[in-house]
């Protein structure tokens, strides 16, 4: 690992300016991500502007109805608070799904969304990833790739990422509030990642400087059921093979309101727009359902080893429906 | 923690070495003493030669490590795990993957269960550190240690250390309320969470076991809750 300068910052503003005055700096959060990486080669940071003791560690209910999340506030204090597993189950339950007990309690909500994918190209220094080094190729497209993406892909980069809370982010229709040097601004959670398209190596839409502040999960699923699901090789520990997000309101036997996200197919979160507008009006069938999920994956172009995922997804998606609408909301992870 | 402008002295300096510091390291080729001249860290640090004044990639933190304050100068790069062995000479805390995914390293801080193997020392500044050295009360065991023994819950012994310390973090968490994946959604907020075998494989799930002595883990910990 290559020496580096350390700074904690006190406020958000400090951050930003020690971020700004040192080329070649990260940001710290738990570290969980970013200080693996630096072991790996990957990140070669001149600096790190530790965040990890801002002000930024508490939930707070919004004059609104809405709910604010500080950066800070470590994944499994956000797991346990009252609020979120009353008003938010998807979320409580998609970060218990992630990382094990000591990483939760070091992750920051902040951090988790800036992790980076675990393709073990992009963290394999000798091979070639569009994503670590523009330009260089990549070895995952004929290489091992059944964690791969099935959706949104190009041919630069098929990485996924692996963050669960984000899943659970985008379905809630969440917002990522992100402080930098053009002041602060607000992007929904749904599309803070990006598709890889040819510039693999920029994970999100954040500026370079720009820190994560916090987030805001709106009043309009609050209380309705949701929950997150996910499929992996072992029962715990372990990144998703595919997963989904999925919060459903029904009245008068019609979807007033659904939010479904599928993780672990895609280069982001994918946001199922195509199956909720299906569902939207729709009586809360099985076969609604399941037109549904397949509807949204007909986009779906899997590569050599990862066809699975599609059926694995659509399964996933239609189960979790079934559930919020038959109000058994279990994950059964 | 000072910003890189001051304490850690970021001014174009070069690694600190021969620097004067910032009036408590050590004066230009004089050893620097990191730990007060007495006890483990001072001999560790002397002997490896690895401690020098704060500057730019160097910093002094105070670690509070199983009781007692530890002030010493680190290099950024070092992460807990290796300042406990390295210089502290606490070498319960195992070092088996060091990318997170194992959990022979963990330790509590703030008594909260974390893999030493990936925080950067110099960013504990002013924390509590507990190590499996640091459990047992005076010459009697932690109770999750008589279990182990009793419950003969390991064949080689190297991730025990870190199964004790996420054990009794994962007892506190339960305690506190803090819901697993495996915890019923509809429990009441708040309330500790009575801990079965199910909750117990989950919970325990970032400690691996090369030897597979698992069931024997997971009835240890039943033991203690009991």
């Amino acid at each position: 690992m290559k020496p580096f300068a350390y700074a904690r910052a006190a406020t958000v503003e400090e951050a930003a300016g020690l971020y700004a005055a040192h080329p070649g700096a990260r940001y710290l959060g738990g570290g969980t991500n970013l200080v693996d990486l630096m072991k790996l080669g990957v990140e070669e940071p001149a600096a790190l502007v530790d965040v990890s003791r801002l002000p930024l560690d508490t939930v707070d209910e919004l004059p609104d109805g809405s709910v604010r999340v500080g950066a800070t506030v470590r994944n499994s204090d956000l797991a346990a608070h009252p609020t979120v597993r009353d008003r938010y189950p998807a979320l409580s339950q998609a970060l218990l799904a992630g990382a094990s007990g000591q990483l939760r309690n070091a992750a920051t909500t902040g951090g988790n969304l800036l992790q980076r994918t675990r393709c073990p190209y992009f963290q394999d220094t000798d091979k070639p990833c569009n994503k670590r080094v523009p330009g260089s190729g990549c070895a995952a497209r004929d290489g091992a790739h059944r964690d791969h993406a099935v959706l949104g892909h190009s041919p630069q980069c098929i990485a996924t990422h692996p963050s669960d809370l984000a899943v659970a982010l985008a379905a809630l229709d969440a917002r990522v509030e992100l402080y930098g040097a053009g002041g602060a601004r607000t992007v929904p959670a749904a599309e803070f990642h990006r598709l890889p398209g040819d510039r693999p190596e920029q994970d999100t839409e954040i500026r370079p400087g720009e820190l994560i502040t916090g987030v805001v999960l709106p009043a309009a699923p609050a209380g309705l059921p949701s929950l997150y699901r996910k499929a992996r090789d072992r029962a715990s520990y372990a990144f998703a093979l595919a997963s989904v997000a999925a919060v459903l309101g029904v009245e008068g036997g019609v979807v007033r309101h659904v939010g479904i996200a599928f993780g672990a197919l895609a280069h982001r979160p994918w946001r199922a727009r195509r199956a909720e507008r299906a569902l939207l009006g729709a009586a809360p069938t099985t076969a609604a359902f399941e037109r549904a999920a397949d509807l949204e994956l007909a986009a779906a172009e899997p590569l050599r080893d990862n066809a699975y995922k599609v059926r694995l997804a659509r399964n996933l998606a239609v189960d979790a429906l079934e559930r919020l609408a038959h109000g058994s909301p279990r994950t059964g992870n | 923690m000072d910003s890189m402008g001051s304490r850690n002295d970021s001014a174009g300096a070069d690694d600190g070495a021969g620097r004067p510091g910032n009036g408590r390291g050590a004066a230009p080729g004089e050893p620097p003493d990191p730990a007060g001249g007495t006890g483990p860290a001072g001999r560790s640090a002397a002997r490896h030669g690895t401690s020098r004044p704060p500057g730019r990639h160097h910093s002094e933190v105070t670690l509070r490590v199983n009781g007692t304050p530890r002030t010493l100068t680190v290099d950024h790069r070092s992460v807990l795990l290796d300042v406990l062995r390295e210089r502290l000479d606490l070498v319960g805390a195992k070092k088996g993957c060091d990318h997170g995914q194992c959990g022979s390293c963990t330790v509590l801080v703030d008594g909260r269960r974390v893999n030493s193997c990936l925080l950067p020392a110099v960013a504990l500044d002013g924390c509590d550190i507990t190590t499996v050295e640091g459990l047992a009360d005076g010459g009697a065991p932690h109770p999750l240690q008589q279990a182990f023994l009793d419950r003969d819950a390991f064949q080689c012994g190297y991730c025990t250390p870190g199964q004790l310390c996420s054990a009794v973090g994962a007892v506190a968490e339960a305690e506190a309320g803090h819901p697993s994946l495996v915890t019923d959604p509809g429990a009441p907020s708040g309330r500790p969470v009575p801990l079965g075998p199910d909750e117990i494989r989950e919970r325990l799930s970032g400690n691996l076991c090369r030897c597979g002595a698992y069931p024997n883990i997971v009835r240890a910990v039943e033991d203690v809750i009991r």
